[in-house]
């Protein structure tokens, strides 16, 4: 049916959550494409808004926060305009979440095998054997013996309890996996390995995979694009290879400076300056501006709108705008 | 009956420790301030005062004296007697109002000596930890356990009709535990706090640092304490004179009930000699009860305004 | 395992303190059993008759206090409490017995509905999180819980019985009828229930409403919950197996705290009522100063107590598995 369109098309997303003394714009007219089996890795620091945006895209935000515009339209349905009961319908089934701790993320009084026969059953009329079937064999995917179906969640390691809830995402092989930080409550080592299960995963189920984080280096090995987010906003977004090799955000070329190369000569860390802005009271303007080393007069004046400088990527900055304003970039291709 | 609401570990935020006098005042600053907002604390403070200016000015109120055998018995209300009259022809008005200071009284000073136990055993426990915390934290176990009523009709009943002061002095000693058990977890989280540390470091001595360091940064969760102890107190006399001990000669709305029960008011033609007392116990629990809710949500933020957020979604939403 | 013996350890310490407290106490006041007993046949008592009763009271005088403490002790593990003063010489053992069945089975009944409705009400209003019922709810039975049981049992009395003769005010069953198995008796056994049993669940379950929304309150703010709505899972499945299971934890725990309150309120009320259960005895041990049967009552209802307690104990264990895995 849609072999053709993107898979995931976020439109002009806009959240809010509700403080205390008003609103908080968490994610500020966010646009993004996912196509099919595409490994997605959305980078930014904490509190930019990444989780939420990811959470917004699958429905699932705490009644704190809003969706206040724009549309989620996932293989060619609206999310935003669902309602629950149709939106249960394809949770699960074509689209799943792993979260980021799941210590928090699996019910302490259940077994595993009972949460995973939960979101069989939700979904499908199976016998109990089949199901338990299934259950195993997801496991067996993540490299988890079956025995631990009997299980509790405080009874395994952290590093298995990951890996099962990446089984259990894939019980019904989904066409979509959102994972929000899914590595940050463990080691280098089991960090790697689970991302390399991933990967392998991903290769051999050909899901699609959006993969949030504030770690860019560990995604680069396996993400095909990149899509760096500031103070609620996406500056940045290109395929892998382009990030590393020919940064053009301001930001992301921060981001970058920040981290050492193994390889290469030794130099000085370069940290970015200052910090993201108080969502609360957003800057006019550009939101990097403050703190970027490459600031113009108009950039504290008005929002950079968004450029496609090499035509499959996207950057927020006035150095790359060609109408309006040309910045000093504009029509440099390199 | 109300169970409190137990409280998580000192989420009133702990200002620097630059003296003793701008600590309590911020304290009661944030109090007075959360109170006045907040119409369950507003309502709780009124009904209480009503009581206090009952007992306060009873000469002044009540029309009679309370013991005042002078008319004709089990009268029903009128305007002489807006409650009618006892079976002994006492104006069972008058009667209440006198009693309210019985009433107050014994759920202040019991519920106050109940408190002052609860700190000194938990506050203990916690700070001098080994030993000695295990023997009292066994004991307050065991006092939170074995049931209150029948150990304080046995203890009472074998002070063989004491008055006033038995009573008091069994309701402290047994309902001290629920306190203590509360202020022993606060307790052990300040024991490790760095103002403590430098508190020590100066050379202060253990007694100061307990009293005028770690109990300021507690006063809330003391406060919440005693209310809890005083409305223990008042439904635990009134149920303890129902029964008859304590000095039935007293006059109390506890000692109201039991004559009225004994006399069968309800059935024999003058029911408010019973259902008036008994309402005003209520009244006054449901007021120490409203503000403890009240302290209950300054103290613990996460129950605090989730309406108002509700509404605030909706507005936007619309 | 090692909890349960722990909880165990716990039970024999506190069962001990009660006993010695029970043997303590009478000891520690001015008077004793028999000065009671004089007073009640104003004096009339031959020396063999006050020997005879100090025998059947366990008071020996010439002993030391410690034998005394022991020959106690090894009574009451042969179910010997003495002869009652009030009902003499009826055995105290006898008396409570007969007293204990219609208790047991107000509070049984009286504390299993209170939780069971408390906590799902608690657990329903919570989800729902529909601020019209939750602010008018929560205020309510936060009024309602200050409700001292046995004045609602006073108006309860009043209204259904006094004004309308709906039902019966007090006994637990009717006087001129005997106790009998039949259907009758049954009949007239429920009906006599149903005010002190009404008037207990409408002011105990507020507690349990209020408690448990705000576990409820918490824990739907949990990420597994969230997972659940990922999931694809049913409301109401969300709102049992993921929000509810985890919620009602903390409940258990404080059951066994909230006991102390349940029993005193239920002895009240029983006296409010004449109904003929632990209360209304321990009313009339007061009355005629009968210590062996107080003495008996107390170290009951402790016992009653503790056994509940290790219930709830057990429920918890069954309910969360991280508990059977004490380090």
């Amino acid at each position: 049916m849609l072999s053709d369109g993107p898979l995931l098309e976020i439109n002009d997303l806009v959240v809010d959550y509700a403080g205390k003394s008003g609103f908080v714009r968490a994610v500020d007219g966010v646009s993004l494409r996912v196509s099919r089996g595409e490994f997605l890795g959305l980078v930014g620091e904490s509190a930019c808004g990444k989780s939420t945006l990811l959470f917004a895209a699958s429905r699932l935000l705490s009644e704190s926060a809003q969706i206040v515009g724009g549309n989620v339209i996932f293989k060619g349905r609206d999310l935003v305009v669902l309602r629950e009961k149709q939106l249960r319908h394809l949770r699960w089934r074509e689209l799943s979440v792993v979260m980021q701790s799941a210590m928090n993320a699996l019910n302490p009084v259940l077994s595993i095998e009972a949460q995973m026969l939960d979101a069989i059953k939700a979904h499908q009329r199976m016998s109990k054997r089949a199901a338990r079937a299934r259950a195993a064999e997801v496991l067996r995917l993540v490299g988890i013996d079956e025995v631990h179906l009997k299980s509790y969640p405080h009874q395994l390691s952290g590093g298995m309890r990951q890996r099962a809830m990446i089984a259990m995402a894939l019980l019904f092989t989904p066409d979509l996996i959102l994972t929000d930080e899914p590595t940050s409550a463990l080691d280098v080592v089991a960090q790697r390995s689970l991302m390399v299960q991933l990967k392998e995963l991903q290769q051999q189920l050909h899901f699609a995979v959006i993969f949030v984080t504030h770690d860019m280096s560990l995604v680069s090995r396996y993400a095909d694009r990149m899509a760096i987010m500031y103070a609620g906003q996406l500056v940045e977004v290109a395929t892998t290879r382009d990030v590393f090799d020919r940064p053009q955000h301001p930001y992301t070329q921060g981001l970058l400076e920040a981290y050492p190369s193994i390889h290469g000569p030794r130099r000085e860390l370069k940290g970015i300056p200052g910090r993201p802005p108080d969502l609360r009271f957003p800057p006019s303007g550009c939101r990097f501006a403050p703190r970027c080393p490459k600031m113009m007069p108009v950039c504290s004046q008005q929002q950079p709108g968004i450029s496609s400088p090499r035509g499959d990527d996207l950057v927020r900055c006035f150095l790359y705008e060609r109408d309006g304003v040309p910045g000093e970039l504009a029509g440099v291709r390199d | 009956m109300y169970q409190h609401i137990a409280l998580e570990e000192a989420p009133l935020p702990v200002p620097a420790a630059r003296g003793r006098r701008p600590r309590l005042l911020a304290i009661g600053g944030l109090v007075l301030s959360a109170v006045g907002s907040n119409a369950k604390a507003v309502l709780g403070f009124a009904i209480l005062g009503i009581f206090v200016i009952m007992a306060v000015f009873a000469p002044v109120i009540a029309p009679y004296g309370p013991t005042a055998e002078l008319f004709l018995p089990t009268l029903g209300p009128s305007p002489t007697h807006l409650l009618g009259t006892t079976n002994l022809g006492e104006d069972i008005f008058s009667q209440l109002i006198w009693g309210t200071r019985e009433t107050l009284l014994i759920g202040a000073i019991a519920g106050g000596l109940a408190t002052i136990l609860s700190v000194a055993i938990g506050v203990t426990a916690a700070y001098l930890g080994g030993i000695v915390d295990h023997v009292l934290s066994s004991v307050t176990d065991i006092f939170l356990v074995i049931p209150a009523l029948p150990l304080m009709i046995i203890i009472a009943a074998y002070a063989q009709g004491g008055g006033m002061w038995v009573l008091i002095i069994v309701i402290a000693v047994t309902g001290w535990s629920y306190g203590a058990r509360q202020l022993r977890p606060q307790a052990l989280s300040f024991r490790n706090r760095d103002f403590l540390e430098s508190a020590k470091v100066r050379g202060e001595n253990r007694a100061y640092i307990i009293f005028c360091e770690v109990l300021p940064n507690m006063v809330s969760l003391i406060v919440a304490i005693f209310l809890g102890a005083a409305l223990y107190a008042v439904l635990a006399a009134a149920g303890l004179q129902f029964i008859g001990l304590g000095s039935t000669t007293d006059v109390s709305w506890g000692t109201m009930l039991y004559w009225g029960q004994t006399n069968e008011a309800l059935t024999s033609g003058s029911p408010l000699w019973v259902i008036v007392p008994g309402a005003c116990v209520c009244l006054l629990g449901a007021s120490v009860a409203l503000m403890n809710y009240a302290v209950d949500e300054i103290a613990n933020p996460s129950l605090r305004g989730r309406r108002r957020r509700l509404r605030a979604q909706r507005r936007a939403s619309a | 395992m090692s909890v349960v013996l722990g909880r165990l350890q716990f039970f024999v310490i506190t069962l001990w303190a009660a006993l010695t407290l029970n043997f303590i106490l009478p000891r520690m006041m001015p008077g004793s059993p028999m000065t009671a007993m004089m007073a009640r046949f104003k004096g009339r008592l031959s020396p063999q008759t006050v020997q005879a009763y100090q025998a059947a009271f366990g008071i020996h005088p010439r002993d030391s206090i410690f034998t005394q403490y022991l020959t106690y002790l090894d009574n009451l593990a042969h179910g010997q409490f003495g002869l009652s003063v009030g009902f003499f010489p009826e055995p105290v053992i006898n008396v409570v017995m007969q007293a204990l069945p219609w208790t047991l089975a107000l509070a049984g009944v009286t504390t299993v509905i209170s939780f069971v409705l408390g906590t799902l009400i608690g657990m329903v209003v919570a989800w729902r999180r529909a601020g019209a019922v939750d602010s008018l709810v929560t205020p309510l039975f936060v009024v309602l819980s200050a409700v001292p049981y046995f004045w609602l049992g006073l108006l309860a009395i009043y209204f259904f019985s006094v004004i309308h003769n709906w039902l019966p005010a007090r006994f637990g069953y009717g006087i001129t009828s005997s106790l009998t198995l039949s259907w009758a008796t049954i009949g007239q056994i429920l009906t006599h229930a149903i005010l002190p049993a009404g008037t207990i669940i409408i002011t105990s379950i507020g507690g349990w409403i209020l408690t448990m929304r705000n576990n409820m309150v918490g824990t739907l703010s949990e990420d597994y919950v969230q997972m659940a709505r990922a999931k694809g899972l049913r409301p109401w499945r969300i709102m049992f197996h993921y929000a509810g299971r985890n919620a009602i934890l903390p409940n258990l725990a404080g059951f066994a705290m909230s006991l102390g309150f349940v029993v005193s309120g239920l002895l009240l009320t029983e006296i409010v009522f004449n109904y003929p259960g632990v209360g209304f005895l321990f009313l009339q041990a007061v009355e005629n100063q009968d210590y062996p049967l107080m003495q008996a009552l107390f170290l009951m209802v402790t016992l009653a107590v503790l056994v509940a307690i290790l219930a709830a104990d057990a429920a918890n264990a069954l309910l969360d598995p991280r508990t059977r895995a004490k380090r």
